[in-house]
């Protein structure tokens, strides 16, 4: 089945989030769906899901026109979706979680559980999925409750099976496995629509590239181009995927970790007996599979987790216990993985925002009042250094985009004097241009004679700015590695396996 | 107390986005709320106007009877309603014909007070629900204080008035301090609190020498002594008094306190995203109970102001006359803005000083602006009813919002 958008537009208020996009996607193909975070990809797949309807434009499936007012409509019409965030409910099982919203019923209203199993089954088998019907969907890895949403998607016979930034939350394993099986599906005759901005995934499987930027389709690619074309394309101007930097001059000790263990809910331990040392004027990058213990690393360092056990010390004194606003004093500087929620207050102004945790000073309160020259005054000096685009310093941030919004958090942190710098997915759904600031931000800290530690999930992020990278599995340390180390290396330690024959 | 982690569970965190869609919402959709509520309770007039009614019977035969039976109920009620609220035509000259927005200013008093106190607890993420217990205890401080202490004038009202936000405050406080504390859901415990409040203050009321007036087998108060009233502020014949000017002069600080303090920033920060508040070094669990004790403060001087200033006869376990539960009203109306509060406690206090008038002179419920508040606040707390109706626009959204559900990253873990 032929699947075309046809000059879709999609306008929220002021903002034209679709612009006349363009799109055909031909059965037995993978197309990407290539382009920065907020470029309007995943407001395009929700107007083809029938989330959102089109100001303008039409969906045709083999020449004929769809009008879907909703999911439902979509999914009968062959459209089938596997988000990102995944659509199920985990204290059920993954046949339960199939037949989820299309519940087929034996006499007296009963499940048809049975038929649920079995078509679990049959597609697993078929592709090689390797699902058990009755497990319970909180108990899988991660890559196998994508496989249900991909079961789930196939069991309601999609011919087109719309992929949203899958690779996100899995391994590296998991993503070459995700692969073969977009590749298995193209094979079997099923259009594929991939979204993404992960270039090196583009390559690796995509027969047919559209690039969209600002709402628009900018460009098409032939699948054999290289990082820098597309990358180029996305940004609209070449860019420099690696980090110019010098080697690190590393001074003394100045963080060190002994025996920390942090309990995340429930009572799990999520750090386990870790120990560490960050020089200044060194980046040490903690990698691994995110949920592996990274988070909880990081905000045990802020003092967010006042429970935990063991000692982190900062200049020689102890901070774990402490309150955040002690170790925000002590000159800890944060940069939280998830800057919309732990971040920002989406709703306060670009001002507001930049002195979120300084209203202890009195360069921006004084008897208890916010001093509003000085607030705005720091505003817009923030905004032109780090090039924050924004209407004005009274915006309210969550109208900026995500490179923006995290240019805001970066601008707060690093105008305090610190001591350490901790910044957790920094460049997570930023844009290419602001990956590229944020990251000789990081290396200027680091030059300045900051401890600086980078929690990330991208291995080019890790490997192109980190001095030493400490890979994280299991909330334990597998080891701690020069930046040269390969990808493989990496990937196996990422799985908790420590490469043979490799140095400790 | 500090150490306690703050407990954000999906449901508070739902409510928690409810009332931020409501307080988001343009002043013109609160405008157009009324104007709305207005309607429907002019259908309901008619609906249950007797000479409606038996003109339908014969409706095909005579419309006009009905369409002119329909005009004169709504007409009637509403003309009623606003001489009982604003004006009155009928008045001999200018001053008395204003009598009535004196009333409306009188019964609007306390209703912005305690409206300020619900909506600071909003803007930060809280629900007082409590404000029938805060006004009860309040009045029973200040109202001991009134009638028990010998004070020389002026001094006297000081200190009334600020017994009774005392005692408001530790009364709000303790829902506070065991969100702060326990984690206890502050609807809840203020809830419960409301009960307390009233069965403690009816005690106190129905024992002699407490706060039951000597010689009296009533479950009421002596009167207040004079040095302890609020000034009249047009002479005798109407009774507005000087409560009004301290109200306003506590929007004015409310204003303030919310937009350029630091405890204010702290405040809406936390009432917008706690975890980001706590990120950024704000002790949440400690604002939880500073809010609290604002917040009831605000709905003590309330409470004052009704046995101080409206009431100052002496009173009973009424004395709070619903005016805790309406400041949620009229928060909501005024989107937790320091002069939104301010205006739809006028509006509602005109209800008030209206409704009364309206019943009077034309027999119509006095029900029918209960009818009509509750519908202002339904049509505010559903936003895209407003919008299909006057078929407005959409509204643009400032945060992109993606469907979520289930990732391993999802549950709040700060």
């Amino acid at each position: 089945m032929k699947l075309e958008l046809r000059g879709i537009t999609k306008r929220f208020g002021a903002v034209t989030a679709n612009d006349g996009i363009d799109l055909t996607i031909s059965p037995g193909k993978i197309h990407c769906l290539l382009g920065e975070n907020g470029a309007g990809k995943s407001t395009l797949m929700n107007v083809l899901y029938g989330l959102y309807r089109p100001d303008e434009g039409e969906i045709l499936l083999d020449d004929d026109p769809q009008y879907f007012s909703g999911p439902g409509d979509a999914m009968r019409a062959g459209i089938g979706m596997v988000h990102q965030h995944f659509m199920l409910i985990p204290v059920f099982t993954v046949a339960e979680n199939l037949i989820l919203g299309n519940e087929s019923t034996r006499f007296g209203g009963r499940l048809d559980l049975e038929g649920a199993r079995r078509r679990v089954r049959e597609i697993s088998d078929r592709f090689g999925f390797d699902l058990d019907p009755d497990a319970r969907v909180q108990d899988l890895p991660v890559g196998a409750q994508q496989r249900v949403e991909i079961v789930k998607a196939l069991s309601r016979d999609a011919s087109v099976l719309v992929f949203d930034e899958p690779s996100a939350v899995l391994t590296p394993t998991e993503t070459d496995e995700l692969m073969q099986i977009m590749r298995d599906l193209r094979d079997a005759g099923r259009a594929i629509v991939f979204i993404t901005h992960k270039l090196r995934e583009v390559r690796e499987v995509a027969d047919e590239i559209t690039i969209i930027r600002h709402g628009r389709v900018v460009g098409q690619a032939e699948a054999g181009s290289t990082n820098t074309e597309l990358a180029a394309l996305m940004v609209g101007r070449s860019v420099q995927l690696t980090v110019s930097k010098t080697p690190a001059l590393p001074g003394p000790d100045a963080l060190i970790l002994s025996e920390v263990t942090v309990r995340g809910e429930n009572g799990r331990v999520a750090v386990d007996g870790v120990s560490l040392t960050v020089r200044r004027g060194e980046v040490l990058a903690i990698a691994g599979v995110e949920g592996n213990g990274q988070t909880e690393l990081a905000q045990s360092l802020l003092g967010l987790h006042p429970e935990a056990e063991g000692s982190i010390t900062l200049g020689g004194s102890e901070i774990l216990g402490r309150s955040v606003r002690e170790v925000l004093d002590a000159g800890v500087g944060f940069v939280p993985e998830d800057r919309g929620k732990h971040g920002l207050i989406g709703t306060f102004p670009v001002a507001d925002n930049l002195i979120l945790d300084r209203l202890n000073s009195d360069a921006f309160v004084r008897r208890g009042t916010i001093r509003p020259r000085a607030r705005d005054d720091f505003a817009h000096a923030s905004i032109a250094e780090y090039d924050i685009r924004t209407e004005s310093a009274s915006t309210p941030v969550g109208t900026l985009s995500g490179g923006n919004q995290q240019k805001v958090v970066i601008a707060r942190e690093l105008s305090r004097d610190l001591q350490l710098f901790v910044a957790a997915q920094p460049t997570r759904g930023v844009d290419v241009g602001s990956i590229e600031f944020i990251h000789r931000r990081i290396i200027e800290t680091r030059d300045a004679g900051v401890p600086v530690v980078l929690v990330s999930a991208e291995l080019d992020e890790v490997i192109a700015l980190a001095d030493r990278i400490a890979v994280m599995y299991r909330g334990k340390i597998v080891g701690v590695v020069p930046p040269d180390t390969s990808r493989e290396d990496l990937g196996m330690m990422m799985a908790g396996i420590y490469p043979a024959g490799m140095a400790a | 107390m500090s150490t306690h982690k703050t407990p954000v569970t999906s449901s508070a965190t739902r409510m928690r986005r409810a009332v931020t869609e409501i307080l988001s919402g343009s002043g013109t959709i609160s405008f157009l709320s009324v104007l709305l509520a207005f309607v429907a309770g002019g259908i309901l007039i008619a609906a249950t106007n007797a000479r409606v009614t038996a003109s339908l019977g014969y409706f095909f035969s005579r419309p006009g009877d009905t369409i002119a039976a329909i005009g004169d109920a709504v007409f009637g009620a509403y003309s009623a309603l606003f001489q009982g609220a604003v004006f009155n035509f009928s008045a001999p000259d200018l001053l008395t014909g204003l009598r009535p927005l004196a009333d409306s200013l009188t019964y609007a008093t306390p209703l912005i007070a305690a409206g300020l106190g619900v909506a600071i607890a909003f803007r930060a993420g809280l629900f007082n629900i409590g404000g029938r217990g805060q006004m009860l205890v309040a009045a029973a401080c200040s109202g001991a204080i009134g009638i028990a202490v010998d004070l020389p004038y002026g001094l006297h009202l000081v200190v009334a008035v600020l017994g009774g936000v005392i005692g408001g405050a530790l009364w709000g406080g303790i829902a506070g301090y065991l969100k702060a504390r326990n984690g206890a859901h502050e609807v809840i415990v203020t809830i419960m609190l409301n009960y307390i409040a009233f069965y403690l203050v009816s005690y106190l009321l129905r024992t002699p020498g407490l706060l039951q007036a000597p010689g009296s087998v009533n479950p009421k108060t002596a009167p207040m002594q004079p040095t302890a009233v609020f000034p009249e502020l047009l002479g005798p014949g109407t009774r507005l008094h000087a409560g009004f000017l301290l109200v306003i002069a506590v929007t004015f600080l409310a204003a303030w306190f919310l937009n350029r303090s630091r405890l204010g920033f702290t405040f809406r920060a936390i009432g917008e995203n706690p975890d980001a508040a706590r990120i950024a070094g704000m002790k949440v669990p400690r604002s939880y109970l500073q809010i609290m004790l604002i917040s009831g403060g605000l709905v003590g001087l309330a409470g004052s102001i009704q046995v101080l200033g409206t009431v100052t006869t002496g009173f009973g376990s009424g004395i709070d006359a619903a005016v805790g539960f309406d400041a949620i009203t009229v928060a909501l109306l005024g989107r937790s803005r320091p002069w939104g509060v301010f205006c739809a406690g006028i509006l509602f206090g005109g209800f008030k000083a209206g409704g009364f008038v309206m019943q009077a002179s034309q027999g119509v419920s006095i029900d029918i602006v209960v009818v009509v508040q509750a519908l202002i606040v339904l049509f505010i707390a559903a936003p895209p009813l407003i919008r299909a109706v006057f078929r407005l626009p959409e509204a643009p959204r400032t945060v992109p919002r993606r469907p979520r559900a289930l990732s391993p990253k999802e549950s709040i873990t700060v």
